[in-house]
């Protein structure tokens, strides 16, 4: 399709449709996120709703699938109200650090073979570095907004993010060298087979460390101390109104789908179908075969797991957390990663018989 | 050696923070002020400040007939409403010196028990909320709905029933359940599944509930007893020993919980507890996790309760309210037609009655320890004084003694198990 547009363009001087070409992408990439992310508050709504013998919202528009829509124009029209001790400028740059890097790191996320902005070959990296600086938004918002609930929620989140960030490292490492490569494509590839190669069943420990610690890493229940409401009310983000507000929402839940998405790619083999025996059958072939629709089915699967775990659990509080981090997660990866380690050695197969 | 430490260092002494948690938090029930003086995330020192829902009640009952306070008594605390009346019209009863119909007192017993339960659920409801699970709180709002329609249909509303009267209840229990009706929003297929269990009498209903409540409370055991979350942040949490508890007077679950069999409907029975069979739950360590225990077997023991009353109500019909006029209201048909019963009824309405001069206090196993009323007549047709001992107050003023040392979430937990309310506490 890009090679088309680039024939069109070709008038234009090389850089320039290029950078063309990437914003188109970018684009693409970007609204359809959006959209998930409105629509993944509306499926959690409803879904705890349905948890708790309820029915969630469904006033606005047919069963109420207008609802996210009019949740976003309500937070545009709201007025952004600034604290009078706030420091302005920091104030205003937390949620957009916050939401930046939560977008960012979807550069590097394959949607299918060959769908992906960027194929960068230290993608696992890029995305380690870019989940980790989405902490920076919480913390100057805890610390900008001038309150001490803030400021209790920012010293937790922060403490947490860093201390879960060194188990989620560890499991990553483990897929790292399972697959022996940092490219998110190779990674995949590496799966290649039936369900049983993909890596879930190798890595077993670290793939519910890496979902767990994932947990942790997004601020979502049984971890939300940052933001616990009936201890320190909102958290970080308790004087931000309107559509500052909706943007650390935002990053929030662009989160969950990202560590969702990572999830299914690393452990899950992403775009791989568990059915491509039946590949090559007409017309259910299409069905069957690899493509981007069992990428999102297997997120969706990670996504209910998020909002399921909400409703049923109670909160941690911050330093049984800590513990959990430090004394149980740390073990658990670097013991599994010598396993591993070994597995790639002696060419343990099915995974890592051809490695 | 601290002034060693900064010679060495010259950061300069960081002050213990000090947090304003409340009047407005989720975590504060209602109207909590607490100024917590905290080292990080430590509790140094917890100071409730009170007052902010203070609406007089014990003044305004100086002024008013006897009878015409008993509203106000479901309002103190409003989470268990008829256990509230239960104890002023105790009080109005052992000043006049009259006792109720047997019967009266099973209606009296029965609602004392599903008040229990009310309470009890929404205590766990938001204890629930507060430590962060969510959907228990709507599981026990189901189980509510069912009882709040009970206090519908028998006094109209679903809160304040002013139900209790002195000299029985006001009413006779319904024959029929009220019928939800077809509308907009609910077709006939689903109102006819809504009236499914409401088509007997009132005793049926609340005979089904009692038979399915047990099974629901397994239900939230499910969610919580075992689950290592809800252990790690209770267990341990608020540990008062039996002395202490003894000290700072406890009373209800807060005693019980720390392991003394103290239990008003066992030791000072009144109505007819003495006939009814049920046992008192005690917990060992005196922790979060033995108040929630304790307070889930109660329920399951009013379920119990309930049960027997049901079963004595149905085969014993009879009067529920004295039949002395110069008490009780007689029936609105002689009012419409007989001179001696209007005269009665606006005497009653208007004036009241006098009570004999004198003090009594009576108290009731609340849901939340020992409610109690002193009552002070100087003959007059209303209180010389009213004072209202509330479970609540001592409880809160103890959360010093509990959440020291313990993290701001813990005092969440504290505030959660004391299940404070402050239309007592602050009366």
């Amino acid at each position: 399709m890009f090679d088309l547009l680039r024939t069109y363009l070709t008038f234009l001087p090389d850089p320039v449709t290029t950078t063309l070409i990437i914003l188109i992408q970018i684009i693409m990439i970007v609204i359809p996120i959006m959209l998930a992310v409105a629509y993944l508050v509306f499926a959690e709504r409803k879904v705890i709703g349905y948890i708790q013998v309820r029915i969630g919202p469904n006033r606005v528009g047919p069963r109420g699938w207008l609802q996210p829509i009019a949740d976003a124009i309500k937070l545009l029209c709201k007025e952004v109200i600034i604290p009078d001790g706030a420091d302005r400028f920091l104030f205003v740059l937390a949620p957009v650090l916050a939401l930046g890097p939560a977008l960012a790191a979807w550069a590097v996320i394959p949607f299918g073979s060959e769908v992906v902005l960027a194929n960068i070959n230290a993608g696992l990296l890029y995305i380690l570095a870019l989940t980790s600086l989405g902490v920076y938004g919480i913390i100057i918002a805890g610390w900008a907004s001038n309150s001490k609930y803030a400021f209790l929620g920012a010293m937790r989140s922060a403490a947490q993010i860093v201390s879960y960030e060194i188990p989620m490292g560890f499991a990553l490492v483990g897929v790292l060298i399972a697959a022996g490569s940092l490219n998110l494509g190779d990674i995949i590839e590496a799966q290649r087979g039936n369900p049983l190669t993909w890596f879930w069943l190798p890595l077993f420990p670290l793939f519910i460390i890496y979902f767990i610690s994932g947990l942790a890493e997004t601020n979502r229940a049984p971890f939300d101390v940052s933001e616990g409401e009936s201890e320190i009310v909102a958290g970080f983000h308790v004087e931000y109104a309107g559509m500052a507000f909706a943007l650390f929402f935002l990053a929030e839940y662009a989160n969950m789908i990202m560590i969702s998405a990572l999830t299914s790619v690393m452990f899950l083999g992403g775009w791989l179908s568990p059915f491509i025996a039946f590949a090559d059958v007409p017309v259910v072939g299409l069905f069957f075969g690899d493509g981007i629709h069992w990428f999102v089915f297997k997120t969706s699967l990670f996504l209910f797991l998020f909002l399921w775990f909400r409703a049923t659990f109670p909160r941690f509080r911050y330093d049984q957390i800590m513990r959990l981090g430090w004394k149980v997660f740390l073990p658990i990866t670097i013991v599994w990663l010598v396993v591993v380690a070994a597995m790639v050695v002696y060419q343990v197969p099915p995974w890592f018989a051809g490695s | 050696m601290r002034r060693h430490d900064q010679w060495l260092n010259p950061m300069p002494e960081i002050r213990n923070m000090t947090l304003n948690f409340g009047p407005q938090h989720p975590a504060a029930h209602g109207v909590l002020r607490l100024i917590l003086e905290m080292d990080g995330e430590v509790i140094e020192r917890a100071d409730p400040h009170i007052g902010l829902l203070h609406r007089g009640t014990e003044k305004l009952a100086e002024s008013k007939p006897f009878n015409q306070s008993i509203g106000y008594m479901d309002r103190l605390d409003y989470v268990s409403m008829m256990c509230n009346e239960h104890a002023y019209v105790l009080a109005i009863e052992k000043l006049l010196g009259v006792t109720p119909p047997v019967r009266a007192q099973y209606i009296r017993v029965m609602f004392d028990e599903i008040t229990r339960v009310l309470n009890h659920l929404m205590w766990l409801g938001a204890h629930g909320l507060d430590i962060g699970a969510m959907t228990i709180f709507l599981y026990c709002f189901r189980e509510r709905e069912d009882l709040m329609d009970c206090y519908e249909a028998v006094s109209g509303t679903r809160m304040h029933a002013t139900y209790y009267r002195p000299g029985g209840v006001y009413r006779d229990l319904p024959d029929q359940m009220p019928q939800y009706a077809a509308s907009k929003w609910h077709s006939a297929a689903e109102v006819a599944k809504l009236n499914d269990g409401r088509q007997g009498s009132m005793l049926d209903f609340i005979d089904a509930f009692a038979d399915r409540f047990p099974g629901c409370v397994d239900e939230y055991e499910t969610l919580l007893t075992d689950n290592r979350i809800w252990k790690q942040r209770t267990v341990d949490i608020g540990i008062v020993s039996p002395e202490r508890a003894l000290q700072l007077g406890f009373t209800g679950p807060m005693l019980r919980g720390s392991g003394i069999e103290w239990d008003l409907r066992k030791k000072q029975p009144y109505e007819v507890y003495p006939k009814l069979d049920f046992d008192i739950p005690i917990g060992v360590n005196g922790d979060c996790y033995d108040r929630y225990l304790v307070r889930i077997e109660e329920m399951r023991q009013s379920a119990r309760i309930i049960k027997q009353c049901v079963g004595w109500l149905r085969e014993n019909p009879g009067p529920v309210i004295l039949d002395d006029h110069k008490l009780t209201p007689p029936k609105r048909e002689d009012m419409k037609g007989n001179m001696e019963s209007l005269i009665h009824h606006f005497k009653l309405f208007t004036e009241g009655y006098c009570a004999p001069a004198g003090e009594v206090y009576t108290a009731v196993e609340h849901p939340k320890g020992e409610f109690g009323i002193y009552l002070v007549s100087d003959g007059a047709n209303k209180p010389y004084r009213l004072k209202v001992r509330a479970a609540g107050f001592a409880h809160l003023a103890a959360i010093n003694e509990m959440a020291s040392g313990h993290m701001l979430a813990d005092v969440v937990a504290i505030i959660g198990t004391m299940d404070v309310v402050f239309g007592e506490i602050d009366r």
